[in-house]
């Protein structure tokens, strides 16, 4: 995914739209933030999600990071190899790096969420 | 000594400079990393790190009764120390519990006159400060100065530090002792170099004029340049204590826990001492207490870490963490935490449970890891 498409979390979560699924991970700026990347917990496939609450974490050397839903719906699918590939999310974030694929409640959208010109510009505070 | 308003060391523009993330810890503005904390305690165990330890509290004593008073507070006999000598010792007050863990050492200044130098933990030095001083007014004759704000602390640390200071001193400085200090000067500029740290590494702390810290990291990082010195953040010096199982005020030592439970005995002098904690210590000794320090080997990749709770089987509490980390180089969490006695054997298999999930672990030997000393 490109991330000049996605929306994003003031937390750091990215989402973008893949036909009716969202696919959710973190961003470059959050990787590079954290550091020494060494355990992330997700959750299974069925779980449900909802907007700004937290569906797992990652955890760095130093700190432990919770992970925020920018959606609400169920979760269909989770990319579990990611957990034993820690080095694999820190290089390619934005596709390789996805972490799970929430089907939508009805009624429920991408709205509220920040665009990349917007995120970046968080970034660069 | 002001509490309020965060300080900064003589090196906190060095760092911002460099693009270190700063944070305030005990009151000082100090770099938690640089690069990585995996990059910088690798670079420690590989070749050699440099540490900002300013904000640690230096006391110097003077008096021709300093080290009876030395030996009133201290757990360790300080009569004894020869000059150039350095030793840990723990501050416990009159019920035993630690204040706080300390090293002490015995110097000569050029101009033949002795001194001792205290220093503390950073978080503690208000506290041991205010806590010697009825114990100062007993002893009238000896003083003490808090020399912390004037004075910067340097440490390089790792396998190539050796060679480091080699380049930067008169050879007699490489020379030094492990747990030995020497008053030496750096190209002219004064500095009291010992070979001490808090990594488990080889290595020495240097304690210089604020004014001269600047240049002498400098010729520190200069001199280590082509070997594979980096500077290093409190991120990476805590995973290197860690490894080491050194102990940490805050996490592993408090005033609710006596030196035997928290494994270190070994800095307490019993026998011929009568000092504010003796009495109370040697009750200890004789009756430990029903918990104990000991390591951790966590399964997997996840770090159990301070407050996570130790586990049996019927998931009742039977210790807790106090310190943990992903050990960067084992590759795999370890933590260390205080046990029920009785299950505070090497080998034993434990659960922790880390925010509701269930991690096992292992009752392993400590240090985690250990390296060679000169």
């Amino acid at each position: 995914m490109q991330p000049e498409d996605l929306k994003y979390n003031e937390s750091h979560e990215w989402v973008g739209m893949d036909g009716e699924l969202a696919v959710i991970g973190i961003t470059d700026f959050a990787i590079e933030q954290l550091t020494d990347l060494v355990y992330m917990a997700l959750p299974e496939v069925g779980a449900a999600v909802t907007k700004g609450e937290e569906f797992g974490e990652v955890e760095s050397v130093k700190a432990v990071s919770p992970l925020y839903s920018p959606v609400t719906g169920e979760i269909v699918e989770v990319h579990s190899e990611l957990i034993d590939d820690m080095e694999g999310l820190g290089k390619d974030p934005f596709s390789q790096g996805w972490m799970i694929k929430v089907k939508l409640a009805n009624g429920t959208g991408l709205d509220g969420l920040l665009d990349h010109a917007s995120y970046k510009a968080q970034c660069a505070q | 000594m002001d509490t309020d308003q965060v300080q900064t060391t003589a090196l906190t523009s060095w760092h911002v400079d460099r693009g270190a993330r700063m944070v305030d810890f005990a009151g000082y503005q100090m770099p938690i990393q640089y690069s990585s904390i995996v990059t910088e305690h690798a670079a420690t165990r590989k070749a050699a790190g440099l540490f900002d330890i300013s904000h640690m509290g230096r006391l110097r004593f003077e008096g021709n009764r300093a080290h009876e008073l030395l030996d009133h507070i201290l757990t360790r006999r300080v009569s004894d120390l020869q000059i150039g000598q350095v030793k840990y010792s723990l501050v416990c007050n009159a019920d035993g519990g630690i204040l706080d863990d300390v090293l002490i050492s015995r110097l000569e200044s050029p101009s033949s006159r002795q001194f001792f130098l205290l220093v503390v933990n950073a978080s503690n030095r208000a506290k041991i400060i205010d806590w010697l001083q009825p114990h100062l007014a007993d002893y009238p004759d000896v003083g003490c100065f808090d020399v912390t704000d004037m004075t910067s602390m340097i440490s390089v640390q790792g396998p190539a530090s050796e060679d480091i200071v080699n380049k930067l001193f008169n050879g007699n400085v490489g020379q030094l002792k492990y747990y030995r200090s020497l008053v030496t000067d750096q190209m002219s500029k004064p500095c009291i170099i010992s070979r001490t740290g808090y990594t488990g590494e080889d290595g020495f702390e240097l304690i210089v004029r604020n004014e001269d810290a600047p240049r002498v990291w400098e010729n520190l990082m200069l001199a280590g340049r082509n070997i594979g010195i980096e500077p290093v953040g409190l991120g990476a010096r805590d995973t290197l204590r860690l490894e080491a199982a050194m102990p940490l005020y805050g996490h592993e030592l408090s005033e609710s826990l006596d030196p035997y439970t928290a494994g270190l005995g070994f800095a307490v002098n019993l026998r011929d001492r009568n000092s504010v904690s003796s009495e109370a210590l040697a009750k200890c000794k004789a009756k430990p207490s029903d918990r104990v320090r000991i390591g951790l080997r966590v399964e997997g990749r996840r770090p159990a870490r301070e407050g996570a709770k130790i586990v049996d089987r019927d998931n009742r509490a039977v210790g807790s963490i106090t310190s943990g980390t992903f050990s960067p180089s084992l590759q795999y969490p370890i933590a260390m935490g205080y046990i029920n006695r009785e299950l505070a054997i090497e080998g034993n298999s434990v659960e922790i449970d880390i925010r509701g999930s269930k991690a096992n672990a292992e009752i392993v030997k400590m240090p985690f890891f250990k390296k060679e000393k000169k």
